[in-house]
């Protein structure tokens, strides 16, 4: 036993002297060069810069003021002065579907956030420790989500109602708050499960037996291994984050008009899906591509960054 | 074996309080009284309000509520609503609907999901692997109820293969189309998370073993490899069904389903708290029994997860 620990000691410091000689590389290093490489990671960055910009600044890609109504206009069909058309009210389609970006954006990326952190420090923590704070997270991941996920958006955005006078923000963090609350448990119990499977494998062990600490242990040789599943689900996650704020407003209790949203514009025009399609389309497009881009982009990371990809 | 499953479920009694005091509290915290509008177009009489108050426990605080609520349950009484019906009547004709669609979703995801993410993941970079990544790509980045509208108009109202809306009491087939829109969004899920799975493991060392020992190719995919890596994905699945019950909802409103979905959103709206969390109580009971399930089948498709 003492003789092996040797080896491993004596090859890993080998190993770091041919580090030092040859070009150092670490995996993020590596992973980078990787994803430069990969055209469907350069395409997605791009069309999420553009979503990005298009949420702070949308007076970059448009003039028109979106909330100007010209009823005599009312769902005109698209054409050179209204590339998307006019919808029901009159308004251009054009110009609400680039204003509408905040509000998808800024739900999907913040919700993201907090499950992600949430999710990957509470199963990890219950994992790792195992014992009564593993049976105690649990349950508590069980009693959050026993809960359905849409049933408990609604329940949360109806006990807290948006009244007329609600303000744009305190609408979106409403949502952003009832979405992150309902959403961490599932990453906890993804991620749970990732270290319970990797934290068994012999160079977990072997950090043990060389005296890594703890943290040391889930930072270096868990952590690495376990977060796989985590990134793709949360950035699918980013994708399903969005589509259930859309679904919200569907409901009618997440964003509503006056507010401009992909998802109030989608839900407003489903009922004219047979007469007026371009008013559902356009919306539509921009909503699946931004969600289309983060799953691209998660998809990209995690082959890069996964050491068993190469 | 028997002691574990009795631990679970003895497990389970925590979860099932916890859960629905979260409904209980938040039910109880939304706005709006009951009363409103009740008695046509005058107040209503200071005696009714009394006896309403009383019967519904309305005066109680909270936890007094909860508790005489949870008295009525153990009983197998999931009271009335503020309208006098019995819940638990109406829970049982909304619940045989909505567990008939959930399982044909079930069904959907779990048998084409899962062979789309195998076909994928054993061709990793071919053709069938980047069209099931582009499929699923499409099914996950169009809203539920954006495929749902879209089906409905194509399958039913345009090329009429399908009923446009749902009778009250539907059949199977009523309730196909509307089935595989749930499943739709479910589906790319487990087909991606399959593929994931499959793809790391087919590098493993057990199953370069498998190979070298001689295994045909099909044995060596199907049971050495593919028993491992369904496991994310039988969890994934058992948690879903939970999910499918509830998010059932949207699917209901888009082809007029009378399911529990609808139930609840309705008696959310109309402020109506002993539905809410009856029908609640009966789909956590339902998710947690799926979850133990989930738990049971780990130690058989993973020996090394002992339940002893």
């Amino acid at each position: 036993m003492t003789d092996q620990t040797g080896i491993i000691v004596a090859e890993g410091a080998v190993a770091q002297e041919a580090d030092n000689v040859g070009q150092a590389q670490s995996l993020t290093q590596e992973a980078w060069r990787e994803l430069r490489r990969n055209p469907l990671f350069i395409i997605s960055l791009i069309l999420i810069a553009i979503f990005l910009v298009m949420a702070v600044f949308p007076g970059l890609f448009t003039n028109t003021d979106p909330a100007k109504a010209t009823l005599k206009l009312s769902a005109t069909p698209p054409s050179a002065d209204q590339w998307f058309g006019r919808d029901l009210q009159g308004y251009d389609v054009y110009a609400r579907t680039i204003y509408g970006a905040r509000a998808s954006i800024v739900v999907g990326v913040m919700a993201t956030l907090c499950t992600s952190l949430l999710g990957v420090i509470i199963g990890t923590l219950a994992a790792f420790y195992g014992g009564i704070l593993d049976t105690l997270v649990m349950r508590l991941t069980d009693v959050f989500f026993a809960i359905p996920f849409l049933l408990g958006g609604i329940l949360f955005m109806s006990t807290f109602p948006n009244t007329v006078n609600s303000g744009y923000w305190s609408v979106v963090s409403k949502v952003v708050l009832a979405l992150s609350i309902l959403g961490w448990p599932s990453i906890a119990r993804l991620m749970r499960g990732a270290v319970l499977q990797v934290k068994p494998n012999d160079y977990v062990q072997a950090a043990r037996a060389l005296g890594a600490s703890p943290w040391r242990i889930v930072r270096s040789h868990i952590l690495p291994n376990a977060m796989a599943p985590v990134m793709v689900v949360s950035m699918i996650n980013l994708g399903a984050f969005i589509a259930a704020e859309a679904s919200l407003s569907f409901l009618g209790i997440g964003l509503v008009s006056p507010a401009i949203s992909w998802g109030v514009a989608i839900s407003d025009s489903l009922s004219l899906i047979r007469t007026a399609p371009w008013i559902l389309i356009f919306p539509s497009i921009f909503l699946s591509l931004a969600v289309l881009a983060f799953i691209m982009l998660g998809d990209a990371v995690r082959d890069a960054f996964d050491p068993k990809g190469r | 074996m028997t002691k574990y499953i009795v631990r679970r479920l003895l497990q389970m009694i925590p979860v099932i309080i916890g859960s629905t005091f979260l409904i209980f509290a938040m039910v109880f915290a939304l706005p709006g009284n009951p009363l409103a509008g009740k008695c046509g177009e005058r107040p209503c009489p200071p005696a009714f309000v009394e006896k309403f108050r009383a019967d519904h426990n309305l005066d109680d605080p909270l936890p007094i509520r909860y508790v005489k609520y949870l008295g009525d349950l153990a009983h197998g009484n999931f009271g009335t609503t503020f309208q006098g019906l019995n819940v638990l009547d109406e829970l049982q004709k909304r619940y045989l609907i909505t567990v008939k669609l959930a399982v044909i979703a079930l069904l959907f995801e779990a048998i084409i999901g899962v062979l789309a993410g195998v076909l994928a993941g054993i061709r990793k970079g071919k053709f069938i692997d980047n069209l099931v990544l582009v499929s699923t790509l499409v099914v996950i980045s169009i809203p539920t109820f954006v495929i749902g509208s879209l089906a409905q108009t194509i399958f039913g109202v345009k090329l009429g293969w399908f009923p446009v809306t749902t009778p009250s009491k539907p059949g199977w087939y009523d309730l196909l189309l509307p089935g595989l829109v749930l499943g739709s969004l479910s589906l790319a899920y487990a087909a991606r998370l399959t593929r994931t799975n499959l793809a790391e493991n087919l590098r493993a060392d057990y199953v370069r073993t498998a190979v070298a020992k001689g295994l045909s190719r099909p044995r060596v995919i199907g049971v050495h490899t593919l028993r491992n890596s369904l496991i994310p994905v039988v969890t994934f699945l058992g948690a879903d069904f939970g999910g499918l019950l509830g998010g059932a909802i949207i699917t209901e409103r888009i082809f007029n389903i009378r399911g529990v979905g609808g139930y609840i959103f309705q008696s959310i709206n109309s402020r109506d708290g002993t539905a809410v969390v009856g029908a609640v109580t009966m789909l956590v009971i339902v998710y947690l029994f799926m979850n133990l399930l989930v738990d049971i089948l780990y130690g058989v498709l993973d020996p090394r997860i002992s339940h002893d």
